[in-house]
């Protein structure tokens, strides 16, 4: 299975150290790398068949993520699920887009935030002029995940307006190097890369709308629904590692004489931690279940895994440098990029307060 | 008790202000405001400011210079200096070092060093931690023997914080190997530069400089550097344990962090209104409010216990545990503020010196890396479970 294959290649080829060059390198990771990911079918899996891949489910998304969670993977798996997603509901050339994203040799990223706009998915300033044969982009998006190595961004503009309107919404593939796109590309707290991007009348033709006028925002929601579920099972993964770290910790490190595992106060926390592992892996199953079910039932269970892995993965995280004592302070140790990674999933696709009132909105589970 | 400051207490609060707006640099001032790195010569200079007017040591008594402060007095100096973002004084010759030499040290010792932490001559660091001894310090390895009229030091320390700063350091070492572990440590002071002194760095999880570890090969220290009695060093490093009670609960820094988070949360929107008006978030930032309402009562009432003489007891640890933890959740809550803003961090943006354009808000870039970094606070000092341990151990009875 490839989520097998992934956990291997982590395993085996993805040390920390590994990883540590990725992220230090200028593009922030491994081109060879991802090209041998792409090879060995893992960008693939994100996919249905329809576009290309051999996977897409819920559950190949979560299974091949949480690998990626456990190798705290810098390669740009997320903002390639969340454009080729928009892809592929685009036109049969966009389609074609997705297999060369699948095949590794097309880097897409997703820019649709924008800079007040919070983890709010309907705040589009960004505007589309129709012009004679296409449109004149306009605007600023912030914080796009991978946006400094995409070739092509999935941008989110309105082509009636200039005020935030959820009917307005609409997609475009755009070129990264197209004259007027201006980015700039920086390192994120916890390894990765991300942009502020600036659009300034940057011209594309007609046929760069990504399907039909004003139905980006469900586009939208299918999009950031998969990322959100993503980067929860990352987050599993992440907190795997962390717990097998601090475990083999706790019966390691010896104070007093004693491995300081044998503490029962520190037992219990780790007693916690393992039980809200277990929460969360549940959340991620049934949200992986749900992905496909109607908009109301998948948001509810997406929303209801966001804020769990918010909340217990802040604890699981803090807890796992807590138990280290100064040694989980340290760069050269694994544990606090685990933790950095998992409370930063916090500030991706909307934070523990912006689901709880998501779910208060949504009522009852479906 | 009294909540209100006596009228001199306040003319003290008010002269404190004054001196503050007056001598407090605008350029530290927003340095510490942002987050931004300060430099040994920054501390330095700040030291020698707070020196000018005596409050660098005014916790001291008169016999050694100070101006013999009481808890209060700290309390509303503390409160103060952090209000106006003036940089937390480095502790460890001032705070840490100097009440020890002032009960342990010789005359010699007295007259020498405590002079030059006033002014600056000398930049301590503190040697007590070491790979194997961390919670359990009496376990600490490093050894000094004796060879004439020097010791001769060899191990190693770690976790040093500004041990690249530091000329000088004062360690924890084992001149005994038999008995009680506790029985055979001596408290030393070393000359950074004398041979065989080696720092190294070790780079926090987000990315700074600014613990070290601390190597000694055959480093010869003359004799009396040996601080009071061979073999008492234990009792002089619990003495100071159980002492330094004021300012451990850090409520000057958690007022000033919570009002930087309000300010932040004004600039902050959410769906087009301020992210302060949000009611989850109110209801975040209100939580904190009330905790820090009674642990500032907590503190002033504990401290004002020292002032009536009471013996120090198990307290401290309360105003430990909840002070680091209130911290902390204060710089939880201020990188949830910022929204997709925290993620962003450019490193070299938080010296001085950086002019690009900020990356989102101005005051965003620092904050994610100030929450991870403020996890040390429950470590180190005494980790909270050691603190819980002692607050069992000594009002449970059990
Ligand atoms: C940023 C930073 C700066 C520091 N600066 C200095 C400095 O300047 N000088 C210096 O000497 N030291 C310094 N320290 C060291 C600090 O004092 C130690 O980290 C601290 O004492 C904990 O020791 P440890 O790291 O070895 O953890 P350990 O003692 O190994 O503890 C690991 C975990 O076990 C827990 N634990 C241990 N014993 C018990 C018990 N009996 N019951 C329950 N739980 C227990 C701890 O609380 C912790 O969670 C610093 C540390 C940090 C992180």
């Amino acid at each position: 299975m490839l989520a097998d294959m992934a956990g291997r290649f982590v395993r085996e080829q993805y040390p920390i150290d590994t990883r540590h060059e990725h992220a230090a390198a200028e593009l922030g990771f491994s081109r060879e790398s991802w090209a041998e990911m792409a090879e060995l079918g893992l960008i693939g899996a994100l996919f249905r068949e329809e576009n290309g891949g051999f996977g897409g489910t819920g559950f190949d998304i979560a299974l091949m993520f949480e690998e990626i969670g456990r190798g705290l993977v810098v390669e740009p798996f997320l903002a390639n699920l969340l454009g080729g997603t928009a892809l592929a509901h685009g036109s049969d050339s966009q389609k074609e887009i997705v297999e060369a994203v699948i095949g590794g040799e097309t880097l897409l990223a997703f820019a649709h935030g924008e800079p007040t706009g919070r983890y709010d998915l309907a705040h589009v300033h960004t505007t589309a002029k129709p012009t004679a044969d296409g449109y004149v982009l306009n605007g600023n998006k912030s914080v796009v995940i991978s946006g400094d190595s995409a070739d092509f961004l999935v941008v989110s503009a309105l082509i009636e307006g200039d005020q935030p309107n959820e009917e307005d919404v609409t997609l475009f593939l755009v070129p990264a190097d197209q004259d007027g796109v201006h980015r700039r590309g920086y390192p994120t707290i916890d390894g990765y890369r991300a942009a502020e991007i600036a659009l300034k009348d940057v011209v594309v033709p007609a046929d760069a709308m990504i399907g039909a006028k004003g139905q980006g925002l469900s586009i939208v929601h299918d999009v950031v629904a998969r990322g959100t579920l993503a980067v929860c099972a990352e987050a599993l993964g992440a907190i795997d590692a962390a717990i097998d770290l601090t475990l083999e910790y706790l019966k390691t490190r010896k104070q007093f004489g004693v491995p300081i595992g044998k503490f029962q106060a520190l037992q219990h926390r780790m007693a916690d931690m393992m039980t809200e592992r277990e929460q969360i892996r549940s959340g991620v199953i049934n949200a992986a279940g749900h992905l496909d079910a109607t908009a109301g039932e998948r948001d509810w269970h997406i929303s209801a895994l966001k804020n769990l892995v918010g909340r217990s993965g802040r604890m699981i995280a803090e807890e796992s440098i807590q138990m280290h004592g100064g040694i989980g302070m340290t760069w050269e140790y694994a544990v606090g990029h685990y933790a950095k990674r998992i409370v930063m999933i916090d500030h991706l696709f909307g934070d523990v307060d912006y689901h709880l009132e998501r779910i208060i909105k949504l009522g009852k589970a479906a | 008790m009294d909540l209100n400051y006596t009228a001199e207490e306040l003319a003290f609060q008010q002269e404190v202000r004054a001196f503050m707006e007056e001598k407090l640099p605008k350029r530290l001032a927003d340095k510490v405001k942002h987050h931004k790195r300060l430099t040994k010569e920054d501390m330095v200079e700040w030291h020698a400011i707070l020196n000018s007017a005596g409050y660098l040591t005014g916790h001291w008594p008169k016999a050694f210079g100070g101006l013999e402060w009481n808890a209060i007095e700290r309390t509303i100096f503390d409160e103060e200096m952090t209000a106006a973002n003036g940089p937390r004084q480095v502790p460890f010759g001032l705070n840490m070092l100097a009440p020890v030499l002032m009960a342990f040290g010789s005359p010699e010792q007295q007259q020498y060093y405590l002079p030059r932490i006033a002014d600056g001559q000398d930049f301590w660091c503190q040697g007590y931690s070491e790979p194997g001894a961390g919670s359990d310090l009496a376990s600490l390895k490093m050894t000094a023997q004796r060879d004439g009229d020097h010791y001769v030091l060899n191990g190693q320390k770690t976790w040093t914080t500004l041990g690249q700063y530091a000329n000088k350091i004062f360690c924890l070492v084992r001149t005994n190997k038999e008995g009680k572990p506790q029985e055979g440590i001596s408290f030393i002071l070393v000359d950074m530069d004398t041979p065989g002194v080696e720092v190294r760095p070790i780079i926090l999880l987000e990315g700074t400089h600014e613990v070290n570890e601390v190597w000694f090969t055959d480093v010869r220290v003359p004799v009396e550097n040996l601080v009071g009695e061979e073999n008492k060093g234990w009792t002089y490093a619990k003495y100071l344990l159980v002492h330094e009670r004021s300012g451990i609960a850090g409520v000057g820094a958690a007022m000033a962090g919570l009002s930087y988070l309000r300010e932040i949360a004004q600039d902050q929107q959410k769906d087009g209104k301020p992210l302060l008006e949000d009611p989850f978030f109110a209801a975040r930032l209100s939580e904190i409010e009330i905790d820090l309402a009674a642990m500032r009562t907590t503190n002033l009432r504990i401290t004002q216990a020292d002032n009536d003489g009471a013996p120090p007891g198990p307290e401290t640890s309360m105003l430990k545990v909840k002070g680091t933890v209130l911290r902390q959740s204060i710089n939880d809550l201020t990188r949830r503020a910022l929204g997709p803003y925290a993620m962003p961090f450019v490193s070299e943006a938080l010296d001085a010196g950086y002019n690009e354009e900020p990356i989102g808000p101005d005051y965003a870039n620092p904050i994610a890396g100030d929450y991870f970094n403020h996890r040390k606070t429950s470590i180190y000092g005494g980790s909270n479970e050691v603190q819980r341990n002692i607050i069992s151990k000594m009002m449970m009875g059990l």
